[in-house]
């Protein structure tokens, strides 16, 4: 464990300098970087690829890019992509299957995926890959294609210095400080002096990495600094999520009237689902190419928003939109606590922002805790 | 064949199909290798994932004997696009399988009681396997009822097996049809119809289940009505299994993943999911 002495200082040179030496080492370093009008996470050359001096607006159906007044890298909160992206991607093949005569051959399609640095991991975010990690690989079965992605990864943290329109991190306990998880934990401090970042080691390797950077002992006043932006980001939470036992509250309610409420603004569209960091849900697709010769099996991430999602012989088990969103939200909040031990939400807000009619999974939980008299088997 | 155990549980092994027999109109039982020279072992009531070449994937339970790893016995009704290519396939075509999956019937745990079995058309399928597994250690086991409904006698599935069955001092075996012409001798009417006939002891009785969901719905509630005790119910569920290990989300009941938690769940665990519209 490190204690505050541990603690050291690198200048945004040394953030540079940190992309160099994960390039180095043969990671394929992905970060925050703007991306058609929002910040997303992608492959970065260099600190010029950061959202440099931006941050964003955030609100339920709301998310704009603004301007800041200083230069900072890390100046906003999440964006509608995730780390599950690179660990559980989106579309992945998982192999193809020849064909002769009565023979069939299936050879594994998925290759040696690259080895990734993550930069700019948020608490949540931490929270939501360990989720993933009781998913795919605390089970009887273990995910071979995430087990290859999330094994050699290298994670560079940062602790948020400003909190989204719609974060509730702090309200889940999964944030905004940074706790496990990470090879390296950033503090941005932008004011008082010069741009720098406070760095906090979390792994042997994370602390063989600052070796190879600029840096200098943290000083009492900036650690203090850093502590003080943390406290502030948590205390100015643009959500937040009841302080009542939620899973038991849902239990209790699945036939509350909020369902069907809800059930009128949602548009069964799936989004909360693909911007969601814990979602995992995927289903496959088959291809045969026209010789008949060759088929392919892809994974794609599916919603549970959708009326295939539950197609057995003679219809969907779900096709109301209440029965629909009720299985996410319950899932979400209540019933994953019962499959893996830990709820599925880490207070990270994507679902409110990216909801094009702004439904926010707070103000659900709040409705039905405070409405739950309306409930029909309270 | 012989192919080594496969670390991608999403990876089919390539199996031949040994024989293929038709049972009714519309439903075929296909023998398959097991892809493994130790051969494939399993348990009643746990089911494989069987891969058409180019059409796609479904799970089947298997209907075979669990004595005998080496043939992975299914019966498939032909209804969909998957189920209709594997009905036509002919002995020596390929096939894609994985498994076997999911949590089986609690046969050893129902050594010592008297056992029900209820099945409704093809839920008969899930429930051989149990069947075998109990008449080869009949001793351990009080009585033994197999009730089974069907549409018509030309549903009947496994028909000259029940036959036999019905010949057996050991086991009551009762076969009902929704309907029936002349010839008909038997009963006619809903299965559940059958369990105050079937002489069991409630108290310490085992009752397996597997047919349509509303037809386990009402034979739960016969069988409630006859005294059995909700842990004492077992039923094989039915829910979309696309990846039958529990990552792939779609088959959830609740709390449950009816793949892995399933397809077999006592009624105990399911008795607040199962009486809830879309859950």
């Amino acid at each position: 464990m490190n204690t505050t002495s541990d603690l050291a200082l690198i200048t945004p040179d040394g953030v540079r300098r940190l992309i160099e030496v994960l390039t180095a080492r043969g990671y394929r370093v992905i970060g925050p970087t703007v991306r058609n009008g929002a910040i997303g996470y992608d492959a970065i050359d260099g600190i010029d690829d950061f959202p440099v001096g931006w941050t964003d607006e955030q609100d339920g159906g709301y998310y704009r890019l603004r301007r800041r007044d200083d230069a900072a890298f890390f100046g906003y909160a999440v964006g509608p992509h995730s780390w599950k992206r690179y660990l559980h991607p989106p579309q992945l093949r998982l192999w193809r299957a020849e064909r002769s005569g009565d023979d069939m051959r299936i050879i594994d399609e998925d290759d040696e995926p690259p080895r990734d640095a993550f930069i700019g991991v948020r608490a949540c975010e931490l929270n939501a890959i360990a989720i993933q990690d009781k998913v795919f690989l605390g089970g009887p079965y273990v995910d071979p294609h995430y087990r290859s992605r999330r094994e050699g990864i290298f994670v560079v943290a940062v602790n948020c210095a400003v909190a989204g329109g719609t974060c509730f991190c702090a309200s889940m306990g999964t944030g905004p400080r940074v706790g496990s998880g990470f090879d390296l934990a950033l503090t941005e401090i932008v004011h008082d002096g010069a741009h720098r970042f406070l760095v906090e080691c979390g792994t042997d390797v994370g602390a063989q990495v600052l070796t190879e950077l600029p840096h200098r002992p943290a000083p009492p006043s900036d650690i203090e600094a850093a502590r003080a932006i943390i406290e502030r980001t948590a205390q100015s939470m643009g959500r937040e999520m009841p302080a009542t036992d939620v899973p038991a509250l849902l239990r209790r309610n699945l036939e509350h009237s909020r369902w069907d409420n809800v059930a009128e603004r949602c548009l069964t569209c799936g989004n909360c689902t693909m911007v969601c960091p814990t979602c995992f849900c995927t289903s496959v697709e088959d291809e045969t190419d026209l010789s008949g010769a060759t088929a392919a099996r892809t994974r794609r991430w599916d919603s549970c928003f959708t009326m295939d999602f539950s197609y057995i012989h003679g219809g969907s088990v779900r096709s109301s939109t209440r029965a629909r969103y009720r299985q996410w939200m319950t899932h979400k909040l209540s019933t994953w606590v019962d499959q893996f031990g830990t709820s599925g939400c880490v207070g990270c807000g994507r679902c409110i922002s990216w909801c094009p009619v702004g439904i926010d999974i707070t103000e659900e939980v709040r409705a039905i805790h405070e409405g739950e008299c309306d409930g029909d088997d309270s | 064949m012989c192919l080594p155990m496969q670390s991608d549980p999403m990876q089919p092994v390539p199996v031949r199909v040994l024989t293929r027999r038709r049972e009714v109109a519309d439903t075929w039982t296909l023998e398959l290798e097991p892809g493994d020279a130790a051969g494939r072992p399993f348990a009643p009531g746990q089911f494989n994932m069987l891969y058409v070449f180019g059409v796609g994937e479904i799970p089947i339970s298997l209907s075979g004997d669990s004595a005998d790893p080496h043939r992975q016995v299914h019966t498939v009704r032909a209804v969909g696009p998957v189920s209709r290519a594997l009905a036509a396939l002919s002995p020596a075509a390929t096939v894609g399988l994985r498994g076997p999956f999911g949590q089986g019937w609690p046969v050893e745990a129902a050594a010592g009681a008297d056992v029900v079995l209820i099945a409704g058309g093809l839920g008969l399928a899930p429930l051989r396997p149990a069947l075998y597994y109990i008449l080869s250690r009949r001793a351990r086991y009080g009585r033994v009822a197999l009730l089974y409904g069907t549409r018509s006698p030309g549903d009947i599935l496994f028909r000259r097996e029940l036959e036999r069955w019905r010949r057996r001092l050991d086991l009551e075996a009762w076969v009902t049809v929704d309907y029936a012409g002349s010839d008909w001798v038997g009963c006619v009417g809903v299965v559940t119809n059958l369990v105050p006939s079937a002489s069991f002891d409630p108290a310490d009785t085992v009752a397996f289940v597997c047919g349509p969901e509303v037809m386990m719905r009402f034979a739960v509630a016969a069988l409630q009505k006859a005294g059995v005790d909700d842990a004492a119910i077992h039923l094989s569920m039915e829910r979309n299994m696309k990846c039958a290990i529990g990552h792939c989300g779609h088959c959830q009941f609740g709390p449950l993943f009816v793949c892995k938690d399933g397809p077999v769940l006592s009624f105990e665990r399911i008795r607040g999911l199962l009486s809830r519209k879309e859950i």
